[in-house]
């Protein structure tokens, strides 16, 4: 794979019931989107660990993904508000050790937005490409 | 009643239309253990459900959340996956003998022509098939096949072909790679034994083309509601963007005429479609938010958002700058060259007008089905003149037949909330006809894996039927997974959903000897029942199944790449296996129920739902603050249908109070709360002080609400201003009362409606008060023809039949003058009486009218509830009533387990509406109480004492106040009934003493790494 053109790794954290189900819409509905992402499921985005994001960026992953639910629509009423200020203080953590806070992409998307879903992965891997591997990939092995 | 062991009743029942209301009543009646047929017309269930894109007030698809503790997502998956419900798509009920308890149905099956179990919805029939049609369920907006799959959330998910379309060249019958299409299945017929029947057969757009001057089907941008809200909607006909259909272009200015098809005597719909303000205010919104440049216009006759919430929800809209129309039009025509669409229409000012538009959205009313209305025919049910089925005011969800049970759109058009609690009201008469359900069996342990078993992980892989197969390297897949840590054995199989294939694939667990599962397949929202039911046939717990999804998750999605396709599902596969060596083999906890129930409310209300819960087998003890029952039911002079309400109530005390099964407490209160859902503990105080101890599952509020003062228009100071209430207690007793009453010499009557409501104070609009002043303006007209009447209104909001009753008040003569704020009327002493002061908001002009009375609307007001809310631990909501669990999907439950509210203690409510309420609340908390052995949830949370450091960081995270501080242990602890289990507070602990089962940290961080490392 490293000889040919790079191909970034995504590491998607989506929520149960509403990404999730938007992503398998994707699936039932045939919508194809570039295999680069590697989806781990959560009941809530509310229950997403900051510490996962930075451990899958640790370990090289060049991207991640968090999907929830829509402002609102949160199945558990406000996990998606918590998901929003974790990740945003985690972006601001990041950029201060010198980290390029846009791989972490946060998205709200519900369980009829299969095509969205199917954009985002797409136009997330774009942006990756141009930004191009995650920096501390490989840092850590001696 | 005969004994269980002689009952010769079917505890079957049969339920024909299976949308919102048929689905509910269904999934209730199953829960009680009631085997349940559910026949519809359609290819699938679901109804219209699938046809909506979000539904008000809540603006979301809002289905998931009915049931979040359940790891199924919507009623119809649901409905699919529950064991007692047989869902009968393509089938028709053609005839029924028979008597309650013993009824003999003779249903007819219509072919689908492709066989469900075969169908992996690969889509190559429909790659191949030459003819189309127009798409009927995008309101014919875009083609479709005749082989054609159902809507994503239907079930039976799986393809069906439309005979009318289709041409029979076969090609789908040899392009389907798993040869499930027959082409030449006939129909067949079969009969049920069933003791109840339930019909839901919803609801009929009305066809605007029969109101010929609005141009629909003619003019190419004047569309159907139905047709907008497919177009709004993301996998609908335009993906979501919002185009006229003459040019593709995006529309600015935008029309809704509201009333299509209904108010409207020249199409014979003289009755008024309830839902259709509410569904323009929500697409209103949904155009705005696709374009928020576009100029709303709506044309109407009155606002009619009378449902809970729904007020605040209109403001919210108005807000947004969407222009209201007074107006009926009378024309339609379309620009050739331009698209525009030019309506006329008499402004409110007077005058003709013309205004232009983009596009022209008709809200169309609801009729009753063509079909349903030939069924009623058939089986020998009462209608009324429009094809709604006729009920009656006190026994709301009866039919003529006894036995047969009518509930949702098929009564009278209605919005989700009251089908939800109209299908559990008929719930509740059908389980009143049944033979009890057999006792459930107490579920079979299954054994655990002690915690220090090495991992011997098995990866068992579905290819679906092949479909997998042809993108992903599966033979690569099962090599690389046999070289993963931990894996002891890899097997396969084609299809693990159908029995065999669960059968074989618990042979498999056992026979390879391993103690995880990875399963390889599907994505992990779909049969996860039946896996589960693999893994405890094998003796393992459900926990110890991890899922990698191969299928939607990759198979589907990547078929340009398949060598990138085959890597990832190898990772999947990896990934689970990673975080399976972590599962906990947690065992699930049962806990007992009581079969008990408290009611809290002696009214109409209270009594009801006693009674239902008592005739279906529960103790009830009764608790009412008054020394008499009955309630409001006192207080109403007369109703629609019933003279004498007040002779119901006692006729209904004496049901209550003579019932075995009822424990009656008058003149008591309650005076403790303690307990979880199913294991409540009160204390009732009676009126001498004594506290009697009682042990309950349940509990139902019904304390109802009253008639709201004012202090406004004289009321109090002069003794000719009076409340609805008064005038019909008078009205009630005929010519006699009146005689002798403050109306004797009434001439000239003044009603003002929305008095102390729809302001300020009150918010929310009361709902009943626009009839009740009808009703009264009706009897007093007959009482005494010469005398005037006036009502001064802002909105007259006489929804469904009621509408029939505005249309006799014009006809009686009774002056309707509509004021709008901040305009209020304004009433004054007068040399022989009063006068009352009025900007006619239709006129412009300032009106003063004599009066002799003035009656005041004031509407419904909650009862001072805060500190009973407080004690049982459930909220109110803004306006004062009690807060239910979700304002569409679950109106008659708590967010507590175990609680659940009716009547005027949930809102202002007619008198069926309130007995709808109780009966489905009662049907409700039955359901929930036949759950004998209440099992906890695995996806709960759990603390580890040691680690907790009792800050208290997850009590405030947690959104159901399900972690508590115990102060005597020094713990943060679980309240598991309450909890959902979304985890938000084991992130939230910063020492880790928090885990949730099955997304313990330590797994889902190997997950991580395995995904972000990769091969």
């Amino acid at each position: 794979m490293a000889d040919t053109e790079f191909e970034p790794r995504i590491i998607a954290f989506l929520c149960n019931w509403c990404t999730y189900t938007g992503a398998d819409l994707a699936g039932t509905s045939r919508i194809q989107y570039p295999p680069n992402i590697r989806v781990i499921r959560l009941m809530c985005s509310g229950a997403l660990d900051p510490v996962y994001v930075s451990k899958a960026l640790l370990e090289g992953a060049d991207g991640v993904l968090i999907g929830g639910c829509h402002p609102g629509d949160c199945h558990y009423q406000t996990g998606n508000y918590k998901a929003r200020r974790r990740v945003a203080i985690l972006k601001s953590i990041l950029k201060q050790l010198g980290f390029d806070e846009d791989r972490i992409w946060l998205r709200w998307i519900s369980a009829s937005e299969g095509r969205l879903f199917a954009d985002t992965v797409t136009e997330m891997v774009a942006a990756l490409k141009a930004k191009g591997p995650n920096p501390l990939k490989g840092a850590w092995d001696i | 009643m005969a004994d269980a062991a002689v009952d010769k009743r079917s505890n079957a029942v049969l339920i024909v239309g299976a949308g919102l209301s048929g689905m509910q009543s269904g999934l209730l009646l199953a829960q009680r253990g009631h085997p349940v047929y559910l026949v519809d017309e359609a290819p699938g269930i679901g109804g219209s459900l699938h046809l909506l894109d979000r539904t008000f007030p809540t603006d979301s698809c809002g289905l998931c959340i009915s049931s979040p503790t359940n790891a199924t997502y919507c009623p119809s998956i649901e409905c699919s996956l529950h064991p007692n419900i047989a869902p009968l798509p393509l089938a028709e009920l053609l005839a029924l003998d028979g008597e309650p308890g013993h009824f003999r149905a003779r249903i007819r099956r219509n072919p689908r022509y492709v066989n469900v179990e075969r169908c992996t919805l690969c889509g190559d029939c429909a790659a191949v098939c030459p003819a189309t049609r127009p798409h009927p369920h995008e309101g014919d907006l875009a083609p479709q096949k005749a082989i054609y799959a159902p809507p994503p959330r239907a079930v039976p998910n799986a393809y069906v072909i439309d005979m009318a379309a289709c041409i029979r060249c076969g090609k789908c019958v040899e392009a389907c790679p798993t040869e499930a299409i027959n082409l030449d299945e006939q129909p067949t017929e079969e009969t049920l034994e069933v003791g109840a029947v339930i019909l839901s057969p919803g609801y009929a757009p009305f066809d605007a083309r029969r109101k010929g001057e609005f141009g629909f089907g003619v003019l190419s941008n004047v569309v159907t509601s139905i047709q907008f809200e497919r177009m709004a909607s993301p996998p609908g006909s335009t993906r979501g963007k919002l185009v006229r259909p003459s040019d593709g272009k995006p529309p600015k200015r935008i029309a809704f005429i509201q009333c299509v098809g209904s108010r409207d005597q020249t199409v014979g719909r003289e009755y008024c479609s309830s839902i259709c303000c509410m569904y323009t205010a929500k697409q209103a919104r949904a155009a705005l938010e696709s374009q928020p440049d576009a100029e709303i216009t709506v044309f109407t006759m009155d606002i009619r958002t009378f449902g809970k919430g729904y007020e605040r929800y209109w403001d919210g809209v108005q807000q947004e700058g969407i222009r209201f129309r007074r107006a009926m039009v009378s024309k339609a025509k379309q620009h050739p060259k331009t698209g525009h669409v030019a309506l006329n229409y008499v402004g409110e000012a007077g005058g003709p007008k013309e205004e232009e538009f983009d596009l022209v959205v008709l809200a169309v009313g609801l009729e009753s089905p063509q079909s349903a209305r030939e069924l009623a025919q058939r089986i020998g049910l009462d209608v009324n003149p429009y094809g709604f089925g006729e009920t009656g005011e006190f026994a709301p969800v009866a039919s003529n037949r006894s036995g047969i049970f009518i509930a949702g759109c098929y009564a009278e058009p209605k919005d989700i909330p009251d089908t939800v609690a109209e299908a559990a009201a008929a719930a509740a008469g059908a389980a009143q006809m049944l033979a009890p359900a057999p006792e459930k069996r107490p579920e079979a342990p299954t054994a655990t894996v002690p915690p220090d078993a090495e991992p011997a992980i098995g990866v068992f892989i579905c290819t679906c039927h092949g479909t997998v197969g042809q993108t992903v390297d599966v033979d690569a897949l099962a090599d690389y997974a046999a070289s993963l840590p931990h894996v002891a054995a890899v097997g396969r199989a084609e299809d693990c959903c159908t029995e065999q294939g669960i059968a074989s694939l618990s042979a498999w667990i056992k026979a390879s000897g391993v103690n995880r599962l990875v399963f390889a397949g599907c994505s992990p929202r779909l049969c996860q029942t039946e896996l589960a039911q693999a893994l405890a046939r094998a003796g393992l717990a459900e926990p110890l199944l991890q899922r990698a999804n191969i299928r939607e998750g990759c198979a589907w999605v990547h078929r340009d790449s398949p060598a990138q396709a085959t890597e990832k599902a190898q990772d999947v596969v990896a990934m689970a296996a990673a975080r399976a060596v972590h599962a906990n083999p947690v065992k699930a906890q049962t806990a007992p129920v009581q079969e008990g129930v408290l009611v809290i409310g002696g009214g109409l209300a209270g009594m009801t739902a006693a009674l239902t819960l008592a005739n279906l087998g529960h103790p009830v003890t009764l608790v009412e603050r008054e020394t008499t029952l009955g309630g409001q039911l006192h207080n109403i002079g007369f109703t629609a249908q019933t003279p004498n309400p007040k002779a119901q109530a006692e006729a209904l005390a004496q049901k209550v109070t003579s019932h075995e099964r009822i424990t009656v407490h008058l003149g008591a209160t309650l005076a403790s709360f303690s307990g979880t859902g199913g294991q409540f503990q009160a204390e009732v105080q009676k009126g001498d002080g004594e506290r009697v101890p009682v042990s309950v599952g349940a509990v139902i509020v019904a304390t109802g609400g009253r008639e709201a003062l004012v202090h406004e228009y004289r009321y109090g100071e002069d003794p000719r201003v009076l409340l609805q209430g008064d005038l019909s207690r008078v009205l009630a007793g005929g010519q006699e009362s009146l005689a002798q009453s403050a109306f004797r010499d009434v001439r000239n009557l003044v009603m003002i409606q929305c008095a102390g409501s729809r302001d300020e104070n009150r918010p929310y609009c009361s709902r009943i008060c626009c009839t009740q002043a009808v009703k009264n303006a009706i009897r007093l007209k007959e009482l005494k023809p010469d005398a005037n009447v006036f009502i001064l209104y802002r909105d007259i909001r006489t929804f469904g039949m009621h509408e029939l009753l505005y249309r006799r008040a014009r006809d009686l003569g009774v002056v309707f003058v509509r004021y709008a704020l901040p305009d209020k009327p304004v009433v004054e002493p007068a040399a022989d009486g009063l006068a009352v002061r009025v900007t006619d908001a239709t006129l412009g002009e300032p009106v003063l009218l004599p009066a002799d009375a003035v009656v005041l609307s004031t509407g419904i007001a909650p009862n001072p509830n805060a500190d009973l809310a407080q004690l049982l631990g459930v909220p109110l909501d803004s306006d004062g009533f009690f807060q239910e669990q979700h304002p569409k999907m679950r109106p008659l439950n708590f967010m507590k387990p175990g609680g659940f509210l009716c009547g005027l203690a949930h809102g202002p409510h007619f008198v069926p509406e309130t007995i709808v309420q109780a009966q489905g609340a009662a049907m409700r908390a039955a359901a929930y109480l036949s759950e004998r052995q209440r099992r906890s949830k695995t996806t709960r949370v759990d603390v580890n004492k040691r680690l907790c450091s009792f800050c208290g960081l997850c009590v405030s995270a947690c959104p159901y106040g399900a972690r508590v501080m115990d102060y005597d242990e020094r713990v943060a602890r679980v309240l598991t009934d309450l909890c959902q289990g979304c985890g938000i507070c084991a992130v939230t602990c910063p020492n880790k003493a928090t885990q949730q089962y099955t997304f313990e940290h330590k797994a889902l961080l190997a997950e991580v790494d395995a995904g972000a490392l990769g091969l």
